[in-house]
């Protein structure tokens, strides 16, 4: 009864109750798993009348490879796209949550959101947890006042800049970037350099990979090409594909539950199981 | 002392086929290196048309489903409906989120199937969900199960089909790992039913 009081009392945002126990553990000597990390190439580049941000897609988790294909650039408003690096689950939900939460002033304003109203946001959120919640992020859009360009750190840290990279792979790209961005660059000059940039992330760092996904904002609107590139081709097809013949995997025991009937049954023999 | 994820072990595994999906899951319940039962359940069916698999810490996995559970059941009473797969697996996500600092210990896999589409999702322990098209895995032999899969898998097959492709990655994958195995259960979820097969592994 006690526990039913405490859920309804629960006014949503973060549940601590585990975090005692969980400390306990730690103490006793039990190592945490890690999370899955987003160790990304992710770059932004504002051009003449927008502004364009490209990522890799690779998801890892320690070193192993747990999405090949994830998509990093996240939408917050229409015309305001965010790309992200760090701990994939904050990322994925913290943006969720600011999608929603501009959706809604937007519904109660009716107008247009700017990008350093996310900014603020954003900020504001991030540093009172001291650099805890994980999220890297690359904050591009067109407002009333332009295309911006800015990057928020995990601590709260916010830096406008005509082009930024984030990430692991953030060093390989800004030496793309630093060589060859100029002002006043067309559109495809841009995603093409944007392209140029994350290319080096996929293939000089380890925790980059696969695809590139590219987004370009303008005032008529956004055009997102989902793996623009692709790099992760399997290089060899299987001359002869595994078939495995049918009922081959030797089973104990088989059981079938119709849906519709509602029911449970035993089909098939049960095997003798020899000692 | 080993990982938390480790005290515990096993291993899960989904895989999406042509209007059918499939998990399966072995039997081992240990601590660290004794083995306490070999017919301990990892797999819930939360719906006619969900599956629930969880790896991780066992405690955790029973503690999850039970929150699931009830999350599913209040509902199912409150809006007098069934739940999407899709929607479903936007819960676990949340509901792992929500205890972003103090987590779960537990690797999910959500199967469904939603209008004949296969729906399969997995997740790490704080809910960054992972939605691909073609197979997952989770669990102490999570990874060994990779190769098995990257190996045998092949896109839209059937039902027969996908039941022997997830009960082979399963058990070869288990057999490399020395927390899991003791068995395996492999399920499949089509339109009209589930099956679940029993499997005969190399100790039982």
């Amino acid at each position: 009864m006690q526990y039913f009081e405490n859920y309804l009392q629960s006014k949503g945002g973060y549940d601590y109750t585990n975090v005692k126990r969980n400390e306990i553990m730690k103490a006793q000597g039990f190592k945490e798993m890690g999370f899955t990390k987003t160790g990304t190439t992710i770059v932004g580049v504002i051009f003449d009348g927008g502004v364009v941000m490209a990522a890799d897609t690779r998801a890892t988790a320690g070193s192993i490879v747990a999405d090949k294909n994830c998509e990093k650039l996240h939408t917050l408003a229409p015309n305001i796209w965010a790309a992200g690096a760090g701990t994939a689950a904050d990322l994925h939900h913290q943006c969720a949550h600011f999608n929603a939460k501009l959706k809604l002033q937007r519904l109660n304003l009716n107008r247009q959101s700017r990008v350093n109203e996310v900014i603020t946001k954003l900020t504001t959120k991030l540093f009172p947890y001291r650099g805890h919640i994980g999220v890297a992020l690359i904050i591009g859009g067109i407002d009333c006042n332009g295309p911006q360009l800015a990057s928020v750190s995990p601590h709260g840290n916010y830096v406008y800049h005509p082009f930024q990279s984030m990430g692991s792979g953030s060093l390989a790209a800004l030496g793309i970037l630093e060589a060859k961005y100029q002002d006043g660059l067309t559109k495809q000059q841009a995603i093409e350099l944007a392209i140029e940039a994350i290319e080096a992330g996929i293939f000089h760092d380890m925790g980059s990979g696969s695809n590139v996904d590219v987004v370009a904002i303008t005032k008529d609107g956004v055009d997102y090409k989902r793996n623009i590139r692709s790099y992760n081709a399997k290089s060899h097809q299987k001359q002869i594909p595994y078939v495995f013949p049918i009922n081959n995997t030797p089973a104990l025991r088989k059981y079938q539950f119709d849906i519709e009937k509602q029911e449970l049954s035993e089909i098939g023999q049960e095997m003798e199981i020899v000692e | 002392m080993s990982g938390i994820f480790e005290y515990n072990g096993g291993s899960i595994v989904g895989m999406k086929g042509k209007n059918c999906i499939a998990v399966a899951c072995d039997r081992r319940f240990g601590q660290q290196m004794s083995t306490i039962t070999t017919n301990y359940q990892k797999v819930f069916k939360i719906q006619d048309n969900i599956l629930l698999a969880l790896s991780g810490l066992n405690t955790d996995i029973h503690t999850f489903y039970a929150l699931m559970e009830k999350e599913i059941n209040l509902y199912n009473l409150k809006e007098n409906r069934k739940m999407k797969p899709t929607t479903f697996a936007n819960l676990v996500a949340s509901a792992l989120y929500e205890r972003r600092f103090g987590p779960f210990f537990v690797t999910p896999i959500v199967a469904g199937l939603e209008n004949g589409k296969p729906i399969l999702a997995t997740y790490d322990s704080i809910g960054c969900k992972s939605d691909l098209d073609d197979f997952q895995v989770g669990g102490t032999g999570g990874n060994y199960i990779y190769g098995a899969c990257e190996a045998f898998f092949k896109p839209d097959m059937s039902p027969e089909e996908l039941e022997e492709v997830i009960g082979q990655s399963l058990v070869s994958g288990c057999d490399r790992d020395a927390l899991s195995g003791w068995g395996g259960v492999v399920y499949v979820l089509t339109e009209q039913k589930i099956t679940v097969k029993i499997l005969k592994t190399k100790q039982t």
